[in-house]
């Protein structure tokens, strides 16, 4: 079902993503799968997080050591890889989301004021 | 970089691990099976463009490149063994050669003496002379006038009898000040040292310090050893304490058995030097300058010291200003020397490895030429070009680190043996040259430096290679140039070749010349006893009657001709010189003196026993003695010095020191005294009976060989007196101290030599080889055409005989020039002499023979029809 309505949801503008994941791992450790699951469902379904693309941007995190990553088993039962935030990926997550705040106000005044 | 690496199966597996909790979540929102998994693998996108992503993000990519070049390599190399293994030796020598000569230059010139603060520590010389001996008097002076110094201790280096109840023993000791030790910064092993407060005057401290190894090997570790009461020529001391087992003395070539107060010397020599100031006896004196304070400061502090001895004691001491040298090498006895001679080798060695590296480069890039197809097989592939010359230089890189290893084993090998070598029986030298971290840090440097260097010669040739050409072609056509890379390259090599080869042929007759030369003496069939009468207890008068029934006793021996006795043989690595002052001197100043001879105490018989030929007047005889005047012998250049002329000096009187008159009887032939290297000095001989020593070399001339002579010696005197320490050694054992230099220099040299050749015969093969085998079908074509022998051999051979010749030829030049710095080390040393230059020209040229002959035979045995049906 919620495959088949891909082509309505939101491209992830570039660089959003590894914003997105710090911002999911704030609640606690989470496999890939999850991850990719939380986005979705916190953005109400409006997001599309390209599964494959995920997983590249999970290990760019971790050799910038932002996040931190361990094999361990999920709720239903299986092996899974389980990533946590690190302090310093706590302060990148800071850094990121005021840079996009002030990115996105700055784009919605001139949008706001074109459409005005 | 060093975090450990995540593998890709680990990726994978997180993969499957995301797809099956798809599917999962999938099917229990509804879907079949089937469509749930379809619907995970959609969702996740390309999986293999996934993992591409992690493998590129990561450094897998760059080590699996480097895995795959080096297998690449080492298929490449076990496919042409004789290549590899030739690569191989060459740079293993060459790496071999560096390492060891590093490892000297490192022990003797970069280490410092293994004392605390050794970088503060210098020695004190007086400018006028290059030998660090002062006065006992003017050391007191200079160690309780100084402002610069943390304390200034004295050592002198001796040898003494040893008696601990058996066999007496000759040790070797450092008579050292009350403050040595403490001055030094150095804590015993055991026991006590000694101290300045033991110090109460003449022979006041009967106290004993061993080393360490001497205590290992002659008490056997006793630790019950302190307080034990031993005989030192005859007189009492007790051993207070032991030295620790790092401390080897504060000079690196003498390490001695055992310290001995410097008080109690009067113990030791037969006349008390303590209160004479115009003598110079104490070998060194050495300190720790204050910190911040500049070698500057503490010499100008010294040089006013020295001037207010010069005021108070003009008799005594003049040209009393200083400076500091470092007191390892003995400062500039034995310092400029070794440093230059090790620092010479050093060059030399960096030749090899150059040319080492030259001919290897040629190598490579006679193998890159062959593998220009290949090479634009994967360019035209699409391999960019700087993954090929990674490849390349990763096969260089490959050969250089296993020479290397196995150049670095052998030189372990060498240097563990040079360490424990004693190559004078008499001294005990202690110079540790093993390898450590600089020497591997170096080695591996060099290894490495070399690698990229040889790597890099066919860089040029790869980058300008032209895919489509080649391909096309079969090989490049590069005819238009002249002259190629791989010329330089090789004339360059054959040149430091035939540097090596000049310099050694130059060092190898020098040292032939030089043991053939005139000695003053034939030390052929002669054996040297050497006693010392003052450490069997005999003293003053007792002397004499002594050495003269030695002397007979020794007479007595069957095939022995005649035996003389001297107080220290020349040539045997000491000596003693005093100042001489012509007859009408009245001022006796150490300024005013006419010559300053070597002094020589001998018995009458002493010069037909030493072979030393009289020219005019008499020799010596045992009337000569202390009731009648005082008379003297001396060689020509003495009387040339202080009467203008042999023939004016026999029967003419010159002053010593002290105002006697001394009548000069006779005149024997000029010799060499102290070093084979050095000018024509002045000597005197003084008969023993005037001028007594107790210190006693007898000299016994055989007729010819004789079997058991030393035993005989040894069980013909301990029948004297079976106290005596003897120490027997024929005399040219005993002129291995002078020689020990020129030896050194002539057989590294020559080590080095036989490298240079083995490398320009490697050099030459290969290029003529290569030459022959790029040119198998031209060369066919011309035998078809009816080319004879002599004109193939010329199109096969003629560019190899003429790099060679050109080679060998700068070479030639280049190493005359080299050889002037030889002759400093190599007594008699001239490039100037046609029969090196004749050598040199004809080894060059036999290497030439050598290195082209199977290349030589390949080219003339080929048949032309085989090979034209070939292509």
């Amino acid at each position: 079902m919620s495959t088949q309505e891909s082509e309505d949801r939101l491209e992830l503008l570039q660089g959003t993503l590894d914003l997105l994941i710090l911002r999911t791992l704030i609640f606690g450790p989470q496999h890939g799968q999850g991850i990719a699951r939380a986005i979705q469902q916190t953005s109400d379904e409006e997001l599309l997080v390209e599964h494959g693309a995920l997983y590249p941007a999970l290990q760019r995190l971790e050799e910038r050591r932002w996040i931190s990553a361990k094999w361990g088993i999920s709720t239903n039962n299986r092996k899974a890889r389980f990533y946590s935030l690190t302090s310093a990926g706590r302060k990148q997550l800071v850094k990121e989301t005021t840079r996009w705040k002030r990115l996105a106000a700055a784009i919605g005044r001139i949008l706001v004021s074109e459409e005005g | 970089m060093f975090r450990r690496k995540r593998k890709t199966g680990d990726f994978s597996a997180e993969i499957e691990a995301h797809i099956q909790h798809e599917t999962e979540r999938l099917r229990e929102q509804g879907l079949s099976d089937e469509d749930a998994r379809a619907a995970a693998r959609r969702a996740f996108g390309n999986v293999t463009k996934s993992r591409e992503r992690f493998y590129k993000s990561g450094r897998w990519l760059w080590w699996d490149n480097l895995w795959r070049d080096i297998r690449f390599a080492l298929r490449l190399l076990r496919k042409s063994p004789g290549f590899a293994a030739v690569a191989v030796a060459t740079l293993a020598m060459a790496i071999g050669a560096n390492a060891v000569v590093f490892s000297i230059l490192n022990a003797l010139i970069l280490r410092p003496l293994n004392v605390p603060q050794a970088e503060s520590l210098y020695e004190i010389q007086r400018t006028i002379s290059k030998y660090p001996m002062q006065s006992y008097p003017d050391y007191l002076d200079l160690r309780d006038r100084n402002r610069r110094f943390d304390g200034l201790a004295a050592f002198n280096l001796n040898a003494a009898g040893l008696d601990t109840g058996e066999n007496p023993t000759r040790v070797w000791v450092y008579e050292v000040s009350g403050n040595y030790f403490d001055a030094l910064g150095i804590q015993p092993y055991l026991g006590r040292f000694i101290h300045a407060s033991d110090e109460h005057g003449p022979d006041s401290a009967p106290y004993i310090v061993l080393t360490y190894t001497y205590w290992h090997t002659n008490f056997q570790d006793d630790r019950g050893v302190v307080g034990r009461k031993i005989l030192v020529n005859k007189h009492p001391f007790t051993i207070v304490g032991v030295a620790p087992p790092e401390f080897h003395g504060t000079v690196l070539f003498l390490s001695p058995d055992l310290f001995i107060p410097i008080v109690n010397h009067g113990q030791l020599e037969a006349e008390n030097n303590l209160n004479d100031r115009g003598n110079r006896w104490v070998f060194m004196v050495i300190g720790h300058l204050k910190a911040g304070v500049s070698p500057a400061q503490a010499v100008a502090d010294l040089n006013s010291i020295g001037s207010y001895l010069e005021k108070t004691y003009p008799k005594d001491d003049g040209h009393m200003s200083f400076a500091l040298t470092r007191p390892g090498l003995i400062g500039d006895v034995l310092g400029p020397p070794i440093r230059a001679f090790v620092t010479g080798l050093m060059l030399l060695a960096g030749l090899i490895l150059l040319a080492a590296c030259a001919n290897l480069g040629s190598l490579f890039a006679a193998r890159a030429a062959d593998r220009s197809r290949e090479v634009a097989l994967r360019l035209a592939l699409g391999a960019s070009r700087l993954r090929i010359l990674r490849q390349l230089f990763t096969e260089a890189i490959l050969i250089s680190l296993v020479g290397g290893a196995v150049g670095l084993w052998v030189s372990v090998v060498v240097l563990r043996g040079l360490s424990v070598w004693q190559p004078f029986a008499r001294i005990p030298l202690h110079v540790p040259v093993t390898p450590d971290a600089n020497v591997y840090g170096v080695a591996l440097l060099l290894t490495l430096a070399s690698g990229f260097l040889f790597g890099a010669v066919p860089v040029r040739q790869v980058l300008h290679t032209n895919p489509y050409e080649i391909v096309k072609s079969g090989s490049m056509g590069r005819a238009g140039r002249r002259i190629s890379v791989r010329d330089v390259l090789l004339v360059t090599q054959i040149a430091l070749c035939a540097v090596l080869v000049t310099s050694s042929m130059v060092a190898v007759r020098g040292m032939v010349r030089s043991l053939h030369s005139n000695f003053g003496i034939e030390p052929r069939n002669v054996t040297l006893v050497n006693t010392s009468l003052n450490m069997a207890g005999y003293s003053g008068d007792a002397v004499p009657p002594m050495q003269r029934r030695m002397i007979d006793a020794a007479q007595t021996i069957p095939g022995v001709i005649s035996v003389g006795l001297v107080d220290e043989p020349p040539l045997s690595g000491g000596g003693n010189t005093k100042n001489v002052f012509t007859d009408t001197t009245t001022d006796l100043r150490p300024g005013n003196a006419a010559a300053q001879p070597s002094i020589f105490d001998i018995s009458p018989e002493y010069f037909d026993a030493a072979g030393t030929p009289l020219l005019l007047g008499r020799a010596l005889s045992w009337h000569d003695d202390k009731n009648s005047p005082r008379v003297a012998v001396v060689n020509q250049e003495f009387a040339r010095r202080v009467f203008g002329s042999a023939a004016h000096a026999v029967g003419g009187y010159f002053k010593s020191r002290d105002g006697t008159r001394i009548q000069v009887v006779g005149i024997v032939e000029d010799g060499k005294y102290l070093s084979l290297t050095e000018d024509q000095q002045p000597a005197m001989f003084l008969p023993i009976l005037q001028s007594p020593s107790s210190e006693s070399w007898l000299v016994v001339r055989a007729n010819g060989q004789v079997p058991q002579l030393g035993e005989a010696i040894k069980t013909t005197l301990r029948g004297l007196d079976a106290g005596l320490p003897l120490f027997i050694e024929t005399w040219d054992q005993a002129m291995t101290l002078v020689l020990f230099g020129p030896l050194m220099a002539t057989l590294s040299l020559g080590v080095f030599g036989a490298i240079g050749a083995l490398l320009s015969l490697t050099g030459i093969f290969g290029m003529a080889a290569y030459s022959v085998s790029k040119r198998l079908r031209e060369l066919g074509i011309r035998m078809a055409l009816g080319a004879q022998r002599k004109q193939v051999l010329q199109a096969a051979l003629g560019r190899a005989f003429k790099l060679l010749a050109f080679g060998s030829a700068a070479g030639l030049v280049l190493g005359i020039l080299a050889s002037r710095v030889l002759a400093s080390i190599v007594y008699s040393a001239t490039p100037r002499d046609p029969l090196v230059l004749a050598g040199v020209v004809l080894a060059m040229a036999l290497l030439g023979l050598l290195a082209t002959w199977i290349p030589a035979q390949r080219a003339l045995s080929l048949d032309p029809v085989a090979l034209l049906r070939e292509e």
